[in-house]
């Protein structure tokens, strides 16, 4: 498996961390009602398709990565920076 | 003014491959992102176009490389550096950006043969077999870090100064007769 990394191109997989599901991106607020945070923490779809995750490039740039991936083709059909998401 | 001297006086070492030790070299750190004059500010520094992601663009003894986002290696004549330091700080007048002389905090080696891949193949995480022309690669030298790119039949490979030893030793050794890949 191979991530083509938007800055240093295509590299291997064991270049990177995974992390999680990008729902990390989006944090509650610390007075936010538990439920919130129940939901960020826990409550994860497990779709057959596409999903949305944060991989890090340990070995290259160090930056944070959305791979959008399909878990039943293996395909990949997405890798960008968070940084660049965030915007 | 003192005779500028490079980090190992030009050490050199015939292998399976050539090691030389080169410079000293000019060498400018710019760091500018989203700056209308970066293509102005360039081209008069050294005469290149802005490097597209991972490349370095070569114009006779100067070049650009990429180096992120927001950064760019600017590489002349050792004599040259003044000179271009004030041409950046003219293109860039009313622009936010850096511009540092950083030739006196590297060392650059060229690695030439034949079988010159075979030399940092042993040393790097990097999977020769992919490169690109023209791509400036980051990446480490054992255990520190390095950037090379390949011209002229042969690698240039810049890495700090305060470990021009080490990385002399590394490619040294990596070049042993009989020890090619
Ligand atoms: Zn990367």
């Amino acid at each position: 498996m191979r991530l083509t990394c938007p800055l240093c191109g295509s590299r291997d997989r064991r270049e990177f961390h995974y992390y999680g599901a990008a729902d990390y991106l989006h944090r509650p607020a610390a007075e936010d009602a538990p439920d919130a945070w129940d939901i960020y923490l826990h409550l994860r779809d497990n779709p057959a398709g596409v999903v949305r995750d944060l991989w890090y490039h340990e070995l290259g740039c160090a930056q944070w990565l959305i791979v959008t991936r399909n878990t039943v083709t293996h395909e990949i059909s997405g890798v960008a920076l968070v940084a660049e998401s965030a915007k | 003014m003192s005779d500028p001297v490079s980090a190992l006086g030009g050490a050199s070492y015939a292998g399976f491959a050539t090691i030389r030790e080169i410079g000293p070299l000019g060498m400018i750190t710019l760091r500018a992102k989203g700056v209308k004059s970066l293509d102005k500010a360039i081209k008069a520094a050294v005469g290149t176009k802005v490097p597209a992601v991972r490349r370095i663009e070569i114009a006779g003894d100067k070049a650009c490389g990429w180096m992120s986002p927001d950064e760019y290696l600017l590489i002349l004549p050792y004599g040259g550096v003044a000179d271009a330091l004030a041409a950046i700080a003219a293109a860039l007048k009313a622009e936010h950006h850096l511009a540092v002389d950083v030739s006196d905090a590297r060392a650059v080696f060229r690695v030439e043969g034949a079988k010159a891949s075979d030399v940092l193949r042993k040393l790097m995480p990097v999977d020769f077999d992919r490169l690109e022309p023209g791509e400036l690669r980051r990446t480490r030298a054992a255990q520190v870090p390095a950037a090379f790119w390949q011209a002229d039949g042969g690698f240039t490979l810049v890495s700090f100064r305060s470990v021009a030893g080490y990385v002399m030793g590394l490619l040294q050794h990596s070049a042993q007769p009989g020890s090619e890949l």
